[in-house]
């Protein structure tokens, strides 16, 4: 039985009265991918924002590599190894490609105060980090984020995320705003780093992706943990079920069906 | 100078902040050449405007770099004299050392940014409100504490040989010794801003604070640091002007307000943050102080000089969306693969 890297125990988290997450208790292994589902509003992204120290939990631990870790920021959080991409944004649109993937994490070179921000490594290495995700049209890291199309500037965000998630790497909804080739690439980065031992969390609403990657699964339903089990212990249609909140989707599609067959044109 | 770029191209060229305020910066300075005349292009009619532009430049670059992060500081407008006061009442009322003054001066500054960055830190009240108030909060008490101290409105300080040479001499017999703080001041800027990583910080705050804070940027610290800049640049420009002219009124700062925010947009400072360059808020500073004082060298009427910072203002934010527009959607010679 391997060691877990990341370990949840009784995590709680409130927004004032809001109660968001309950008691969840959870185990992230190197080398694997949890991937961690749920319907809209259940906690996916509370649950990652106190793993990347975006907040913390009002009561309960993390362990990470067996040592209890209080995150007080992000940066805490990236200095031990974890790297997120959020939601929504981590990408800067008016910086160039090279300073918006650098944002945090500066390349310098030179002396002492006179430490400078090392344009041509960080271009090099941010085109490079882009290209590896298959975005090939991307050649000028001076270019202005604002001016890439929504997938790419994702793509930029996970590569960031890939360059600097030392043990864990968190992609909450990465192909959301993919293309199907795009989206691809992101599973076979999300594969490689698996490979390399790093242990992924991966949040999506897309049943085949889930699949495709996951080694093994988390369901949140309205902030408590419903299910956790490994891949091949349920079926397709199972997972599916659990990932729309518990309801019975077979029932909702055949419901849309007979809407349809009701309403013609 | 917005990026250290090893091959200037039509690309880079584009995404530069300043490119737009370097062309409105020549129209303005090829306006008043043929119209105001040998006079204007002389030694001392450049050390007319330089000499306006020197001390509002101090104050329009940490006024740009916030604006680049995204913040507001209004409240320089009371530092300014708050600052003068400051040191006057030290050094010229109480008869201390003018260093004593002068690093008073400079401390309150340093307070009184703070407590900005404090209060649009923890509150998240927009900060254009918070230093709002403390423009006026400030404003009170320094004339409250002037009459009470002084029983004036204006005091008058007399600085030794040192901080006359340092703070308040002309070179020249014309030009404030000011200008070389302020030249002083945009190299210091422009290297945190373009060359140190820190610069990255403040464009990426601009862009997006939630990303810059999830990224690992200390935001809230480097917010409370640039109002603290801020502020002392303010109470600096004020404690020099105490010293350059030996005295200080309370009432001497109002202006700054607009005429720093004007600068700064001028140099192609993007309102809502994340866009802007130190040479840009430069060369707009030069565009505001050459309109101000060289229309009094054309047969104009001086009056006219608020009408045409004002078309500049306008042209220079529509042109600033043009250049950015332009910058954003460039690409070079997309290869297809
Ligand atoms: N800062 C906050 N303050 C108050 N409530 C919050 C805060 N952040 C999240 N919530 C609430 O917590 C709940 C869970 O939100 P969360 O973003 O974690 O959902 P999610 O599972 O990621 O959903 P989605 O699939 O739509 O991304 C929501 O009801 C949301 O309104
Ligand atoms: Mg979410």
């Amino acid at each position: 039985m391997p060691t877990p890297l990341l370990t949840l125990q009784g995590i709680n988290k409130s927004f004032g009265p809001i109660d968001v997450l309950h008691d969840i208790n959870l185990e992230v292994y190197p080398g694997e991918v949890l991937c961690l589902l749920g319907d809209n509003g259940a906690g996916k992204s509370t649950l990652i924002r106190l793993l990347s120290g975006v907040h913390k939990p009002t009561s309960g631990t993390i362990t990470l590599a067996g040592k209890p870790a209080a995150f007080a920021s992000p940066r805490d959080a990236s200095n031990a190894g974890i790297a997120t991409v959020h939601q929504f944004g981590g990408t800067f649109p008016l910086m160039s490609i090279g300073r918006s993937f650098f944002v945090g994490e500066e390349p310098k070179k030179g002396w002492g105060p006179f430490k400078t921000f090392d344009r041509k490594t960080a271009n090099d290495i941010a085109v490079k980090a882009v290209r590896d995700l298959g975005i090939t049209r991307i050649t000028d890291g001076d270019r202005l984020v604002g001016g890439l199309s929504g997938g790419e500037r994702q793509a930029l965000a996970i590569a960031r995320a890939v360059h600097f998630g030392a043990s864990v790497l968190i992609l909450d909804e990465p192909t959301a705003a993919l293309g199907v080739k795009e989206a691809a690439h992101v599973l076979r980065i999300v594969l490689q780093a698996r490979q390399k031992g790093i242990a992924v969390i991966f949040i999506t609403h897309n049943v085949v992706h889930a699949l495709t990657v996951g080694d093994h699964f988390a369901v949140l339903i309205k902030g408590a943990k419903a299910a956790d089990f490994r891949k091949g212990d349920k079926t397709r249609e199972e997972i599916t079920d659990l990932m729309a909140g518990g309801e019975q989707m077979a029932e909702l599609e055949a419901e849309i069906k007979s809407y349809m067959s009701s309403h013609p044109g | 100078m917005s990026d250290p770029s090893p091959k200037p191209s039509f690309g880079s060229l584009l995404r530069r902040p300043e490119t737009g305020s370097f062309l409105g910066l020549a129209a303005v300075f090829l306006f008043f050449t043929v119209f105001g005349g040998s006079n204007f292009a002389s030694l001392t009619g450049a050390a007319s405007w330089l000499n306006v532009a020197a001390s509002l430049g101090i104050i329009a670059i940490p006024i740009g770099l916030l604006m680049i992060a995204g913040e507001l500081d209004i409240s320089i407008g009371s530092m300014v004299p708050a600052g003068s006061m400051t040191c006057a009442i030290i050094s010229g009322h109480f008869g201390l050392p003018i260093a004593v003054g002068v690093i008073a001066a400079l401390c309150l500054g340093a307070l009184v940014g703070l407590v900005n960055g404090m209060l649009v830190v923890r509150t998240a009240v927009p900060s254009f409100i918070v230093t709002l108030g403390t423009l006026f909060a400030v404003a009170g008490l320094t004339l409250g504490l002037s009459v009470l101290i002084t029983g004036t409105t204006s005091v008058s300080i007399k600085a030794g040989p040192e901080a006359k040479f340092l703070l308040g001499h002309f070179i020249g017999g014309i030009y404030q010794v000011t200008i070389l703080w302020w030249i002083a001041a945009a190299i210091f800027w422009g290297f945190v801003l373009h060359y140190s990583p820190y610069g990255n910080w403040i464009l990426a705050m601009g862009g997006d604070k939630v990303s810059a804070r999830n990224a690992g940027i200390p935001t809230e610290r480097v917010t409370i640091f640039l109002f603290m800049c801020s502020s002392m640049s303010a109470a600096f420009v004020g404690l020099s002007q105490a010293i350059l002219y030996n005295s200080a009124q309370v009432s001497a700062g109002q202006s700054y307000i607009f005429n720093a925010i004007i600068s700064v947009v001028v140099g192609g400072v993007l309102l809502t943050g994340g866009y802007g360059s130190v040479v840009g808020i430069v060369l707009g500073t030069l565009t505001f102080a050459i309109v101000n004082q060289g229309i009094y060298y054309t047969p104009f009427d001086a009056n006219w000089a608020s009408l045409i910072i004002g078309v500049l203002l306008l042209v220079a934010v529509l042109m600033n969306n043009t250049f950015r527009r332009m910058a954003l959607s460039y690409t070079p010679s997309r290869k297809v693969k």
